[in-house]
């Protein structure tokens, strides 16, 4: 490779970085956006009767244990 | 028989709750259908009721759900085979819910170029990205090393590059001779 071959490259390079920067940029912008769609979700009602249910096996077996 | 170490630590209830909105969406993350990944966080949440008692109160709950449900993911999955990964379709409705987005249509791309990295990528570059956690936290998740995280993060990202380089020339614009510079410049 000739050095102005080689330095055309290089400044090539240079160029890119900003556009790769970019790309990096979008790609951590979409990956939380998508990811945040999930999490402002409202929390269905499945896990929040899970969570009772739960809570009242524990309490009952609390209560059983005093027996 | 002693039922004092049976008993839920306080704030172990609220905790919990409070991590679900970030465990549903890894999960959607590693199952890429929002049903599959529902069954997968209620899965959790019952392992991680039974084994409450392994949990120290005041540590990383998020990071310790995270495991639980990470491992509970792989375990059925070997069960299951690979007929757990399904990719196509279901996020769409899930998505269609927020219209505020940009624009709903590119996330449907870039969810589809998320869903074709291998998981190992995927998973690392998620919790890395999305969900907070510090390349220390992600390799106690993933139980691996650290570099194997910041590998495997780079690798995604370079992946995802490519895919979505491909997919959509307008909204990346790169010619081909810039791009794979720019990716042999960004594998550093």
């Amino acid at each position: 490779m000739t050095y102005s071959q080689n330095k055309k490259l290089k400044q090539e390079g240079a160029d890119s970085n900003n556009s790769a920067s970019e790309v990096s940029t979008q790609i951590s912008t979409k990956l939380q956006a998508l990811y945040k769609s999930v999490e402002d979700q409202t929390i269905p009602d499945r896990f929040l009767d899970l969570l009772e249910q739960l809570d009242a096996a524990e309490s009952n077996h609390t209560k059983g244990g005093h027996k | 028989m002693s039922t004092a170490e049976k008993e839920l630590a306080p704030g172990f209830k609220k905790e919990l709750l409070g991590s679900l909105p970030s465990l549903r969406a890894f999960a959607y993350s590693l199952t890429g259908a929002a049903d599959k990944a529902d069954d997968l966080v209620q899965d959790t949440v019952l392992k991680a009721w039974a084994k409450n008692e392994s949990f120290q109160m005041g540590t990383n709950m998020k990071a310790w759900l995270f495991t639980i449900l990470r491992n509970e993911f792989y375990s059925q999955m070997r069960k299951k085979g690979r007929e757990v990964q399904d990719t196509e379709g279901t996020f769409t409705d899930s998505l269609a819910v927020h219209p505020g987005q940009d624009s709903a249509l590119d996330m449907q791309d870039f969810k589809k170029a998320l869903d074709q990295l291998p998981e190992d990528q995927r998973e690392a570059i998620v919790l890395i990205g999305a969900s907070g956690f510090s390349y220390e936290e992600a390799a106690e998740i993933c139980d691996c090393a650290v570099g194997t995280i910041k590998s495997r993060v780079s690798r995604a990202r370079l992946r995802l590059a490519e895919i979505l380089d491909v997919k959509g020339a307008s909204d990346y614009v790169m010619d081909a001779n810039a791009a794979s510079i720019g990716s042999r410049a960004y594998s550093r």
